[in-house]
């Protein structure tokens, strides 16, 4: 809502300046959101005459004029525009005049023709953004007055950003209603005094959608003059509210609509046959609109009708077959009130949002039809004159809106705001308001006028009230934590404990889009169930990731185009994956680093990042759980991954079970680890290795509570054992079976040497490992350990064909 | 003592004074106090003297004995401190060369401001709470007393799936699943990413919220206004004016909005504040009865306040950051400036 400061303080005219005005009325809960001039700062510019043209004598294109600027003086300007005319009226900048963007007028000769001064167009004074030709102005304009005094420019237009609740303040009035209210005087309303009929020329309305349009008012005005135009006082105040004139007649419909609030429509009578049908859209029913588009109409709409066919979407916009032209003679005018539930989310649904859906969806005063029609046929007679006939008007009482009487009670009110307000304020507040209401034993029965529609519940009352009294004056009250302890578990792991543990180890966190480019997500997940956008941002932007590694990997290229030499980036999030009924958000935890294994550094041969990097960053994060043995890194493959380097990252089932011997039975994959695949990488346009991991937060928030267990007494005994198996095997089938063979004694198995090369056969690789055994009653004496070795090689060498490394 | 033993002693203190090594030093203790030494040969031709002049010759013998072990010592400890300093001296490096190692790495701008609030709430007993992010429209509008025609949905910008599917536009469903959950007395922080179908300069389709929301016998507006009065002090570390004023969102009524006085400029006016010197950071209200209605919580018995801010417009006030955009960016010269 953009009106004048001028145009509201002809209604109301507090003593306070615009700024306090503005700061009063965001205050009040109407957001004044921009208060602009209506005009550029210029000087010395004033009404002049041309009374005379001739051709410049070099240039097709200029004119030379005598303008009369007052006082007797005549000046020679030369002038460009098309629209000069002999005896019109347009605004001079004189010689000396300062423009709007620092222009300064000066004398000057124009292709060898003396110009002294210049005649403006709209755009020049910082009136419009764009303006063809000069700024004509009224016959009657006084000539040597300044325009600045002649058109009233030392205006603001003020711009409120108004919450939906507050339709009632869509319009000068309501705007005024409210600033009486808040400084406690009385608002001056303008005429609209009925207009009498001078024909009986009526026509005939129908409203079959009874309970959409409760009220139909409609007037029919003949022998209007269509070569008048709008007066320049009404097209400034629609300018300064941010409308464009357009014809008289669709020019008084919107000026009432600014002033009033009350939308209106005027048909060319002579294009509508046989009578007014209100009435719901029919399948299959079309309509082309004003703005020249054509739309089907979805059944149900509220359309206005003639005999043939609708002939405006009712509320929202007119049609263009029945719209008024240049050569209309005789008008349907249309002051109607449409229920808000039958235009809200339709203009939305056609694509559309003007004016009168903003209005009318919000909500307009269901017994202004009467004094809108009356305002708006007074302005047009004055404008293009005409013969009004009588008001036809339908009405439908029972489903007009009426305003129910709502209980205010007293403690209530002091309840929810917390603030002792006495009843003799909140009895003022409501009279302001013109909320009209009767006290009760503890409150007051209130019953609010037909324009503040929003008002209709307890709350809505209170919620006035307060804004009324002023949120400000409302004082602040303590909140005491409750004494009561809140739990504290244990058998978590934090999602922030997670983080710090990467964080730590040079990882940074990013945060990237939940919708992806399924282009981009096709290469890095393959099975079906992703979620698409119907009305995406973008088609880069249109599914839903099922990974967190799109993102990471896209945030990972924007870096490597950046020129980082090591990038580490974590993230934490859901995902979201659709498995038959089920939409599965699953919060997961991902990884994507690249590049040097540390940030460069004196005194180490430095590397690239390698699996065994990011494999022990995922062991960090396991280890947090304090039940490391319950997972398990499996070679396995993943489309996304390269197939010799990728791990699906497995857990017990059975969180508290540490019994190795059912790995393979009780396992659930909980995520995956591994090298890009190259190929995928090439897709993506990226040459260099980049590792990722991407686990389920759910499996590594859960910890074990510590359970203290006695420091054994008696020594342990350390033995190295290297052996040599097939390269085929994996280090955790040697070491599963290293456990299997060994008695409880062992307490402890570290890898510590992988070697291939030299001295071992090729196809071969050798391994080797730290054993620590350890017996809680005695002492173990090298025989024992002995034994333990040689039961434990011997295994080894049955089950994986294992050799001792000489 | 004889001249000749003075003058032996004379000069072995002198040669062990000369000593430039242990090696030297321990040459000299064999010379004079080996078994061939001097002294040892001085003490074994003493059986030849009468035994009056043995005593007294044997006294003088282990005087000289005594002061060559002594200049033996004291050179020795002199050398062994040389040694020492001169191993040190060997061992000194430049310290300061930079740490060898991995480097930190940092959580990012929104987290830590998501993780602010969270601590400054849960002082007062506020618990976390999460929701999905694929919403369906009855928690994120009908509970929410946002009926399908309702003029505020078009404020929304909205993700559709299909009809009743759509990514959350709020953190304010979270307030409907805990309450259908928990009877009050409720203190809740919900924190999470929400989604609008926007996207410009001063908006991303995606972004972060908190909501927040206490529901007890006795929660007025008063407490409202205090309870985040000291939030917004506590958040910013500053002795900041904060305003409220009236506004509408469906599910809380009366409803407002807080300004607080903008922390670029102190009120003075400046362009983040587009010169009003106020910059808006959240709303919030006293939950609608309404919203009870749908929760089964009796609005009669009960009050309640909800909030709800956005984390990247307090990021941007808090740490200056001058365009939203760089947070998804996930740019590392941006993310590092935040560890």
């Amino acid at each position: 809502m953009k009106f004048s400061e001028q145009w509201l303080r002809e209604w109301v005219n507090p003593a306070i300046t615009t700024q306090q005005l503005a700061n009063q009325l965001t205050m009040a809960g109407l957001e004044v959101e921009a208060v602009e001039r209506v005009a550029a700062e210029f000087s010395q510019v004033v009404i002049g005459v041309v009374k005379h043209i001739e051709k410049h004598p070099d240039a097709d294109k200029l004119k030379v004029c005598s303008v009369d600027t007052g006082n007797g003086q005549v000046l020679q300007i030369v002038c460009g525009a098309s629209n000069v005319v002999k005896g019109g009226k347009y605004p001079v900048a004189l010689v000396g005049a300062v423009l709007p963007n620092d222009l300064k007028i000066k004398k000057s000769k124009l292709r060898g023709v003396e110009s002294s001064g210049m005649m403006c167009s709209a755009k020049e004074l910082g009136m419009l953004e764009q303006a063809e030709g000069l700024l004509t102005l009224p016959e009657d304009a006084p000539v040597g007055e300044t325009l600045v005094n002649y058109l009233q420019l030392n205006d603001v237009s003020i711009e409120l950003s108004l919450t939906p609740n507050r339709g009632d303040c869509l319009s000068v009035a309501g705007v005024a209603r409210e600033v009486a209210v808040l400084n406690k005087i009385c608002v001056t309303p303008v005429h609209a005094d009925p207009v009498a009929p001078r024909c009986d020329d009526t026509f005939p309305v129908d409203i079959t959608a009874q309970q959409e349009c409760p009220r139909y008012l409609g007037r029919v005005i003949k022998n209007i003059d269509p070569t008048r135009t709008t007066p320049l006082w009404m097209q400034e105040r629609l300018r300064r509210s941010g409308l464009r004139s357009i014809s008289p007649v669709v020019d008084v419909t919107n000026y009432v609509l600014l002033e009033l609030g009350q939308p209106m429509h005027a048909f060319d009578l002579d294009k509508l046959s046989g009578g007014i049908i209100v009435r719901l859209a029919k399948k299959g029913e079309a309509i082309t609109l004003l703005d020249g588009q054509s739309i089907k109409l979805i059944e149900g709409t509220l359309v206005i009708a003639d005999q043939k066919r609708p002939v405006a979407l009712a509320g929202i916009m007119g049609g263009e077959e029945s719209a008024v032209s240049g050569t209309t003679r005789t008008i349907f005018l249309e002051s109607a009130f449409f229920a808000p539930e039958c235009i809200a989310g339709r203009a939305r649904g056609y694509g559309l949002h003007t004016d009168s859906s903003h209005r009318f969806e919000r909500g307009v005063d269901p017994a202004l039809q009467e004094r809108a029609i009356e305002r708006a046929t007074a302005l047009l007679f004055e404008i293009v004159g005409g013969e009004p006939g009588p008001v036809i008007s339908k009405q439908i009482k029972e489903y007009v809106p009426q305003r129910k009487p709502v209980l205010l009670r007293h403690e209530r009110l002091k309840k929810v705001l917390g603030a002792n307000l006495d009843a003799s304020i909140v009895d003022d507040i409501l009279f302001r308001l013109e909320l009209q209401h009767v006290e009760q034993e503890h409150g007051w029965t209130v019953t609010a006028p037909s324009f503040r529609f929003d008002v209709e519940s307890e709350e809505d009352l209170i919620e006035e009230v307060a804004r009324i009294y002023g949120y400000a004056n409302i004082p602040a009250a303590r909140t005491q934590a409750p004494s009561v302890m809140l739990p504290v578990t244990e058998s978590g792991v934090t999602v922030q404990r997670i983080q710090n543990t990467l964080i730590d180890r040079g990882y940074q966190e990013a945060i990237t889009y939940s919708f992806v480019d399924p282009k981009i997500q096709s290469h890095l997940y393959s099975s079906n169930g992703a979620v698409t956008l119907a009305n995406p941002i973008s088609a880069d932007m249109s599914e839903m990731r099922t990974t967190l590694w799109p993102g990471l990997i896209s945030a990972i290229i924007h870096n490597l185009n950046r020129q980082q030499s090591t990038i580490k980036l974590f993230e934490t999030g859901l995902r979201f994956i659709r498995m038959g009924n089920d939409l599965q958000q699953e919060p997961m935890i991902a990884g994507a680093i690249t590049g040097s294994a540390l940030p460069i550094q004196w005194g180490k041969e430095n590397r690239n990042i390698d699996f065994f990097d990011m494999k022990s960053d995922v062991e960090s994060i396991v280890a947090l759980t304090g039940n490391t043995d319950a997972f398990m890194f499996v070679p396995d493959k993943h489309p996304a991954l390269h197939p010799g380097q990728t791990a699906k990252i497995v857990r017990h089932t059975q969180l508290n079970q540490k019994d190795a011997d059912n790995r393979s039975v009780d396992f659930e994959e909980i995520g995956w680890l591994g090298a890009i695949h190259p190929a995928v990488g090439k897709k993506l346009d990226v040459d260099q290795p980049i590792y990722v991991f991407e686990i389920k937060l759910a499996a590594v928030t859960q910890r074990i509570i510590p359970r203290f267990e006695e420091i054994p007494k008696f020594p342990s005994i350390k033995r190295d054992l290297a052996i040599v198996v097939d390269e085929g095997i994996s280090a955790q089938a040697v070491s599963d079976c290293i456990r299997r063979a060994s008695t409880a004694m062992l307490t402890n198995l570290k890898l510590f040497d992988v070697y291939q090369g030299k001295g071992i056969d090729s196809g071969r690789k050798s391994l080797a490992f730290s054993l620590t055994l350890q017996d809680r009653d005695r002492t173990l004496t090298d025989q024992d350990v002995d034994v333990a070795m040689k039961e434990i090689l011997s295994t080894l060498n049955r089950e994986l064909g294992a050799t001792l490394r000489t | 003592m004889s001249d000749a033993l003075e003058q032996l002693v004379s000069n072995a203190e002198s040669a062990i004074q000369n000593a430039q090594d242990l090696k030297a030093l321990d040459d000299l203790r064999v010379a004079y106090l080996g078994k061939k030494g001097e002294i040892t040969q001085r003490m074994q031709t003493l059986g030849t003297l009468a035994p009056e002049e043995r005593k007294e010759a044997g006294k003088y013998i282990n005087l000289a004995k005594q002061s060559i072990q002594t200049a033996i010592e004291a050179r020795k400890s002199t050398l062994d401190l040389a040694d020492l300093d001169a191993k040190l001296a060997a061992e000194a490096i430049d310290v300061t060369l930079p740490g060898r190692g991995q480097s930190n790495g940092g959580l990012h701008p929104v987290t830590l401001t998501l993780q602010r609030i969270e601590k400054l709430f849960s002082q007062l007993g506020f618990e976390i709470a999460e929701g999905p992010e694929i919403e369906d429209d009855y928690h994120n509008f009908e509970a929410l007393n946002i009926p399908e025609s309702h003029p505020a949905r078009a404020m929304h910008d909205t993700f559709y799936f299909d009809d009743h599917l759509l990514l959350r536009t709020h953190t304010s469903p979270v307030q409907i699943r805990v309450m259908k959950n928990k009877q009050p007395p409720l203190r809740v922080i919900a924190p999470g990413r929400v989604y609008r179908c926007d996207s410009d300069l001063t908006h991303t389709p995606m972004f972060h919220q908190v909501e927040g929301f206490m529901v007890d016998e006795d929660v007025s507006f008063a407490q409202l206004k205090g309870i985040l009065d000291e939030f917004l002090r506590n958040f910013f570390e500053r002795d900041l004016a904060v305003r409220f004023r009236p506004s509408y969102f469906p599910f809380t009524e009366p409803s407002a909005e807080a300004d607080i006085q903008c922390v670029m400029c102190n009120g003075a006016g400046c362009r983040v504040c587009s010169h009003t010197g106020w910059i808006e950071v959240l709303g919030c209200g006293m939950v609608h009865p309404n919203v009870f209605r749908h929760v089964g919580v009796d609005s009669e018995k009960y009050t309640g306040f909800a909030f709800g801010m956005g984390a990247e417009r307090l990021a941007m006030l808090r740490y200056g950051v001058n365009d939203l955009r760089l947070f998804f960016e996930n740019d590392l010269r941006f993310l590092q400036q935040f560890n």
